[in-house]
């Protein structure tokens, strides 16, 4: 199999791989992804870009990654189950190719219950490992869901997921690890993660699963910005684990430190993931705060980024 | 069981307005048995009815019928005279009854005294649940008997969202995670295994989306 994105190239040449994330403004309003955008590039192999992410209508990630590929940025398109059939989706995923996004990450999506829109009907047609099957199967049988072959060029995505070891039944979470990667994730991001020993209990059982040999994982991370956010995720996020600790040493930072401090427990925590076996990178997610990003890398070390032109990897798996 | 409430008085108060003669029609089965369209309610209701009209001043008579099932026309044709002599008919029961009563008297206004709520069970005294979407192929047997199509928020087919948490779903703690409530299931009875194979996408063609269902059982007509 050839690679097709930067991110993968990165990954199968054993770097510890950074990915950022954008979330598209509620506006139609392109200078806000320039903007942002700047944070990112370069010091980040790809950027993650949310679909109307907690339900709330945003620019659409597709558009988006479209912009950033101008800007010269790799995105990876994040693609829910929550607005969209099958009809829908696979027409945006062509499109989405065709545009030269080459990344995807398949999510189920928050319930829009969350959202600016709590009347609104949902369609879950599919859910993200079904998800996962159906992009799979376009790239590697050439065919649409329903068996019809695809006439022409197939997206050929480097297929990601994302995985929550911090929801219940813990014991279940690395067991529907290994669903998605046999659905056809490549790689997976985890949610945010503030448990580093929560976390490292759930690698050591997908390492024993051996689904670190057969995915890239990369942890989740996000610097907070004061301590009522600490407060906000630690009680209001469903899914969110913000151990005590973290909240009291955001807690306890006089406020005009507060930035400093989360930027500071960022860093710490990515250190830490680093030594984690079957971590092969990391996932900062800054949303809203993406000036953060570079500070939090070059304290991290993990700049400057790899540059691997696409040939040397060609027919490497 | 089909299980529905009563609309709030004030809007089956401006459904009726006009009227003369106002025929409120109960059922005497799920609605029944769920406390919003029996005799019972049919008799407080009617009194309801007849002080608030009281009190605007207006002179409405409104009469009171329960029929055993008014999803059936054999059961709504006993009360046909009084159906027909009302200018407005408040059905209440289920939307089935609502309809059966409209497409058995085409003359005749019917209009909805309760909201049609979902298929469930009566889980304790007081408390109904929605415990299924009627999707048209039932797929309990991989799931331990609980129904994730219409118990899980997102009717995931694979397991448990990203939300969920301590055996509750993400949009509200007050709702059970339907996959929470697999897992342990399934793991109590040994049969984890079957939610570690991948499910595969739905056909929802059995479901609405096929378009209205239909049933014909040829060995059954006359
Ligand atoms: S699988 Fe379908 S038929 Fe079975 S309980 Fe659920 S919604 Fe009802
Ligand atoms: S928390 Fe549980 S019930 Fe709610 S959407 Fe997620 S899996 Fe479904």
């Amino acid at each position: 199999m050839t690679t097709v994105s930067n991110l993968q190239r990165v990954l199968t040449k054993g770097h510890f791989a950074v990915t950022g994330e954008i979330g598209p403004p509620q506006s139609a309003d392109a200078s806000v992804i320039t903007r942002k955008a700047a944070y990112l590039k370069g010091n980040v192999d790809a950027v993650n870009i949310t679909d109307c992410q907690t339900a709330v209508v945003r620019m659409s990630s597709i558009s988006v990654g479209k912009m950033l590929i101008d800007l010269g940025i790799e995105p990876v398109i994040q693609m829910t189950c929550r607005d969209r059939n099958r009809i829908a989706i696979q027409s945006d995923l062509l499109g989405a190719w065709a545009l030269g996004a080459r990344n995807l990450l398949c999510l189920t999506g928050d319930h829009q219950s969350f959202g600016n829109h709590p009347t609104a009907k949902n369609v879950f047609d599919l859910d993200s490992i079904q998800l996962l099957d159906m992009v799979r199967r376009m790239r590697d049988d050439k065919v649409f869901m329903c068996g019809e072959e695809i006439k022409g060029t197939e997206p050929r995505f480097f297929i990601g997921a994302a995985s929550n070891p911090f929801a219940d039944p813990f014991d279940f979470r690395p067991l529907r690890l290994a669903k998605k990667v046999k659905a056809g994730a490549q790689f997976i991001q985890t949610q945010l993660i503030y448990n580093v020993p929560k976390f490292s209990e759930f690698m050591r059982r997908v390492c024993d699963l051996g689904l670190h040999e057969k995915v890239y994982i990369l942890g989740g991370v996000g610097p907070i910005k004061s301590a009522g956010a600490a407060r906000y995720m630690a009680t209001k996020v469903p899914g969110m684990d913000v151990p005590a600790e973290v909240v009291d040493r955001m807690v306890k930072t006089p406020k005009e430190r507060a930035r400093e401090e989360g930027i500071q427990i960022c860093v710490e925590i990515i250190q830490q993931l680093r030594e984690i076996p079957g971590v092969a990178g990391v996932h900062v997610m800054a949303i809203e705060w993406e000036e953060a990003v570079p500070e939090i890398l070059t304290q991290a070390g993990l700049l400057p980024r790899p540059v691997i032109p696409p040939e040397i990897t060609t027919a490497e798996q | 069981m089909i299980v529905g409430e009563q609309k709030p008085l004030q809007e089956i108060k401006d459904m009726i307005a006009g009227a003369e003669k106002v025929l409120l029609l109960g059922c005497g089965t799920c609605v029944t048995i769920c406390f919003a369209g029996g005799e019972k309610e049919v008799g407080i209701l009617a009194s309801a009815l007849r002080l608030a009209t009281r009190l605007d001043g207006k002179e409405v008579d409104i009469r009171e019928a329960t029929v055993q099932r008014q999803c059936e026309w054999e059961y709504v044709d006993e009360v046909a005279d009084q159906i027909q002599e009302a200018d407005i008919v408040v059905s209440l029961a289920c939307g089935i009854g609502v309809q059966t009563v409209a497409e058995r008297f085409p003359d005749v206004w019917v209009v909805p005294g309760l909201n049609t709520s979902f298929l469930g069970q009566p889980v304790e005294q007081g408390v109904w649940s929605e415990r299924c979407a009627a999707c048209g192929n039932c797929l309990l047997m991989y799931t331990g008997g609980i129904c994730p199509i219409a118990r899980c928020s997102k009717s995931l087919l694979n397991g448990p969202c990203g939300g969920s948490q301590n055996g509750k779903c993400e949009i509200n703690p007050e709702v059970d995670c339907a996959w929470q409530l697999i897992y342990d299931r399934l793991s109590r009875l040994g049969r984890l295994d079957l939610i570690t194979e991948n499910m595969p996408a739905k056909d929802w063609s059995t479901s609405r989306d096929g378009g209205p269902r239909k049933i014909v059982r040829e060995d059954l007509r006359i």
